[in-house]
């Protein structure tokens, strides 16, 4: 596949870094793309994605003339962590809608970050109940929202009725370092995940 | 195939949708599914591009001059995420571009880039 016209063009070229990526959901309007943002070395983009027949399932090609095109949109950013290991971050398509799209997002991530407002915490609920299902690692941020009352972690917790050994971060959004901590705290509880996994598959012998 | 114009685009028709008309209406890659976050670079320059390349191919070829993920391409050249997917199967068929694939495409992520990432994001 690689010609040998190109042999001299890759030697020049700058090596490929590996990516890795991280999601970013929660209910409109809680700060995904503020997080994004806040963190993120270039401003976030958009990718756009057409709805296409592969959202409508493999088997169902009956009355594709009726569909109606819809376009998902995803805000991302990006972090350089080392030459060679770039990190993306995505802030996932409503909740709603869209769940062939977070499929997709999800394959191969790292884990996500759940934003919540505790002035709206239901609106977090399907990310939660997606990412349970999924078995993808996660953890709550709370964007502490100028206004709103302040809860403490444990309150939090209990009213989205979470397992103890996901992590509850209080952040707020707008600050590189508290985004910086916020992600720093899913790959910390990614880790213990995948330690309480293997220690479990280990005792299965 | 013989009706006017105006037959076509009725209300069955659904939208034109124009992005796809850069792919001759092929919706899906030959070969590789390009991961939203594959690093595509650039194998050769675009003078090296087949006389059939269209503009969108030349431009992904220039911007990948510099290594890029699928999901910037799409962002920087403002394309959606279907159509240049299939332009890129296309480069790859003709040897003009390279692929990494991302570090975990499963449910498993790999516990060294895991600390790696989190050693890169604690010296941010």
């Amino acid at each position: 596949m690689d010609s040998r016209r190109s042999d001299s063009y890759h030697s020049q070229r700058p090596a490929m870094p590996l990516a890795v990526k991280i999601l970013v959901a929660g209910g409109f309007g809680v700060g995904k793309t503020t997080l994004v943002g806040a963190v993120s070395e270039i401003r976030p983009l958009r990718t756009e994605e057409r709805l296409t027949d592969r959202s409508l399932g493999i088997d169902d090609t009956t009355g594709v003339e009726q569909k109606t095109t819809t376009t998902v949109a995803m805000d991302f950013g990006r972090i350089t962590l080392r030459d060679g290991l770039v990190l993306y971050l995505f802030g996932t398509p409503g909740q709603d809608r869209f769940w062939f799209m977070w499929d997709e997002l999800a394959l191969g991530a790292l884990g996500a970050v759940v934003l919540a407002d505790t002035r709206r915490l239901a609106d977090s609920f399907p990310s939660i109940d997606y990412f349970e299902r999924r078995g993808l690692p996660f953890i709550i941020g709370v964007n502490c929202f100028e206004g709103s009352f302040r809860y403490d972690s444990e309150e939090i917790r209990n009213a989205l009725d979470l397992d103890p050994e996901i992590p509850v971060i209080l952040c707020d959004v707008r600050q590189r370092e508290s985004g910086k901590q916020v992600l720093i705290t899913l790959v910390e509880h990614v880790l213990a995940v995948m330690a309480r996994r293997q220690r479990t598959v280990g005792a299965g012998y | 195939m013989t009706g006017s114009e105006s037959e076509w685009l009725d209300d069955e028709a659904g939208p034109v949708v124009r992005p796809y008309a850069l792919t001759r209406g092929r919706t899906r890659p030959t070969r590789e599914g390009f991961d939203l976050i594959a690093i595509i670079a650039a194998a050769a320059t675009a003078s090296f591009a087949p006389p059939g390349a269209g503009p969108e191919h030349l431009a992904i070829l220039e911007l990948c001059v510099r290594p890029h993920s699928v999901a910037e391409i799409s962002a920087k050249l403002r394309l959606p995420l279907g159509v240049v997917r299939v332009l890129l199967g296309d480069l790859l068929e003709h040897g003009l571009i390279v692929v990494r694939k991302p570090a975990s495409t499963n449910q498993t992520p790999n516990e060294h880039v895991l600390k790696e990432v989190l050693h890169g994001l604690k010296a941010l």
